[in-house]
């Protein structure tokens, strides 16, 4: 069997490394790095430490009763990586990028953001190593999601307005891009998803896998059986790839990807990449994309801005291909129904990005069966959006 | 069966003369516009016209070409409609045309048939800024077939085999990228670019040219020292920027872009 992804970075069709020229050397760079590092114990060792004793690792697996009840009896436990530090699985992944930034003597970082998430989990680990941080933001979101503005600000980062197209996270990927080829000597780019170029997508979906390594174990011990269905929000697709890949082999379990269906699927106002895009390159990597006949890049849109991006990491576009995870969609308005739910009957605010996999799940619990058991990433918590929420309530 | 681009180099080999390589984007801001500067710009010596096919997101373009594809796309100007452009330039000049275009573009509109729609319009050479060598096998492959010459960027950054790899799969010209960073007009120029395109052309035979921050035509003059050619396109559009909507608009570029003509 080849290896996937081979050593250009393809999951079969689908990776690679679409970038400028400047960059490639850069790439190497960091390939060889991650590969030395993910074999070398010290910085294993180094990385479980700070996941343990600064992040809060391992989050609980907590079996949701009254939600399970709520929706007809199936048995539904979430992985709660809200309960992480910064508030959502965005942190496994930059301290482990931070350290490799570290191993490289790389004194700059940058990211791009969306939600803000993976921004403040950037300037969480600039603060904590003692690294420069600058992170690219989208004006929109920077309105939308305001509190994590100011916190990466109280934390010592510079937030960078990006006023260009979008004006949200495919944007804020462009000019952190634009950044990182001006500045690539001193700088070592933070990607917050299993998007980008190769080693990107396999090292973030490394980092990430975290979640899926300690679901499997908890469930395993809680039930004794492995779960029948895992369910993830899907945005450019790491806390489901995070949690999905260490289940890859266990044929039996099915993977369910929620994209963002926005406005719904027929208003093009979504981020239903997988669902509606054709395969195109975007920031440095082949995958599905929201694209017109022509090539151009479409703009997506969510609610959550975590979501709202039209490409998605192309390992998922190889699961899609190979059939090993279902990619479906909730919209606007029923993630703020399911952000409502869970609220209400379990006492947890998630995110808006992960309340897309809640109200997936509300729509088709029902239908699942009574002993069926139902992992969900609960990507993130929601004390970001309730500005949003304020909006709609 | 040579193409133009590099019949137009063992021209100016012969002259000891260096190209000028004056670049554009197709429909900024609008068609018409962009055939007046074209054929233009051949009349007063520009040696290569490079056209660029605009696109949603140019991620190794700084504000100025950016704002020109976003004035283009208003029009909503697509690859069909730069190659037929090119085809109707074609009637009335020989000035060797490249495109440049970003990926996603040619990849949907289907590798071998952006080759052959190109060549029989008249392109003469493709340059791909997200596309480095290791991903370009199939275009490289059609466009032998047709003899498109494909152009790929060297960057201070890539080392002696990346150089070799690199030489190896251009063809028509090396494409030298000046400094890290985007396009877009720089006061100064890194002082080892003189340095650097020396140590390129030890490495290769096939014509260097240098684009990206230049803006002046003293700095143009100072590259054609030791590069085969020379690269302005921001500098171009700002001009065109300056002017838009206004008669004057074709003779005022055109005469910024003779400026550098007369400096190599």
């Amino acid at each position: 069997m080849s290896k996937i992804p081979d050593n250009q970075g393809y999951f079969k069709e689908f990776g690679g490394k679409f970038v400028p020229e400047t960059l490639m050397h850069a790439l190497a760079e960091l390939q060889k790095e991650y590969f030395c590092a993910r074999r070398d114990k010290k910085f294993n060792k180094e990385l479980k430490y700070y996941l343990g004793q600064y992040a809060g690792r391992p989050t609980s697996l907590y079996f949701a009763r009254r939600l399970s009840k709520a929706l007809g009896g199936i048995k539904i436990y979430l992985k709660r990586e809200d309960l992480l530090h910064t508030g959502a699985h965005k942190i496994n992944n930059t301290l482990g990028q931070a350290l490799l930034a570290l191993r490289m003597k790389k004194p700059r970082i940058i990211a791009e953001t969306g939600a803000g998430q993976h921004g403040v989990a950037t300037a969480t680990v600039a603060a904590l190593f003692g690294l420069q941080c600058d992170v690219y933001m989208g004006t929109e979101d920077i309105e939308r999601q305001a509190l994590n503005v100011f916190r990466m600000k109280l934390l010592g980062a510079r937030v960078v307005p990006v006023h260009s197209g979008s004006k949200t996270l495919k944007d804020a990927c462009n000019e952190a891009i634009r950044d990182w080829v001006t500045n690539v000597r001193q700088t070592h780019y933070i990607i917050g998803s299993v998007v980008g170029p190769h080693p990107y997508p396999l090292m973030v979906r490394d980092f990430q896998a975290v979640i899926g390594q300690e679901a499997r174990r908890q469930i395993l011990q809680l039930e004794k059986r492995l779960p029948n269905y895992l369910v993830a929000c899907v945005g450019g697709g790491s806390n489901s790839l995070g949690l999905f890949h260490p289940f890859f082999k266990d044929k039996k379990v099915k993977f369910i990807g929620v994209e963002a269906a926005g406005l719904g699927l027929v208003s093009k106002k979504h981020a239903a990449t997988l669902v509606k895009g054709k395969p195109g390159i975007l920031h440095g990597s082949k995958s599905y994309l929201l694209q017109d006949k022509d090539g151009q890049v479409n703009i997506a849109h969510s609610i959550a801005a975590g979501l709202d991006y039209p490409g998605v990491g192309p390992e998922h576009s190889y699961y899609k291909k190979i059939g090993r995870a279902k990619y479906v969609v909730a919209s606007d308005k029923e993630a703020l129904a399911g952000f409502k739910l869970l609220s209400q009957v379990e006492g947890i605010i998630p995110a808006l990005e992960s309340a897309h996999a809640i109200a997936y799940l509300k729509k088709v619990a029902p239908r699942l069966g009574r002993n069926k058991i139902v992992v969900v990433c609960l990507s993130g918590r929601g004390d970001k959006d309730v500005d949003i929420i304020k909006r709609y309530i | 069966m040579m193409n133009r681009i590099e019949q137009k180099f063992k021209e100016l080999r012969q002259q000891k003369k260096k190209a000028f390589i004056a670049f554009i984007t197709a429909g900024d801001p609008n068609l018409s516009t962009t055939k007046r500067l074209a054929l233009e710009f051949s009349q007063v010596g520009v040696d290569i016209l490079e056209l660029g096919v605009p696109f949603s997101d140019p991620l190794a373009d700084g504000p100025t070409i950016q704002a020109a594809s976003q004035r283009a796309l208003k029009n909503k100007v697509n690859l069909k409609d730069v190659l037929g452009l090119v085809k109707s330039l074609r009637q009335k000049t020989q000035t060797p045309i490249a495109l440049l275009t970003y990926y996603n573009i040619i990849f949907r509109f289907g590798i071998k048939d952006f080759v052959k729609e190109a060549k029989a319009s008249g392109v003469d050479g493709v340059i791909v800024p997200d596309l480095p060598v290791e991903e370009a096998g199939e275009l490289i492959k059609a466009a032998k077939k047709k003899s498109l010459a494909t152009i790929f960027l060297l960057a201070p950054t890539s080392d002696k085999q990346r150089i070799k790899k690199i030489s190896a799969s251009s063809s028509g010209f090396i494409y030298y990228v000046s400094l890290t960073g985007t396009t877009g007009v720089r006061k100064s120029l890194p002082r080892e670019l003189i340095k650097q395109v020396r140590r390129i052309k030890r490495i290769t035979s096939k014509p260097v040219c240098v684009g990206f921050g230049v803006s002046e035509p003293a700095q143009a003059r100072w590259i054609a020292r030791v590069a085969d050619g020379v690269i302005v396109g921001s500098a171009i559009i700002k001009r065109i920027e300056n002017n838009l909507g206004q008669s004057g608009l074709v003779p005022k570029v055109t005469k910024f872009v003779r400026g550098f003509r007369e400096a190599i």
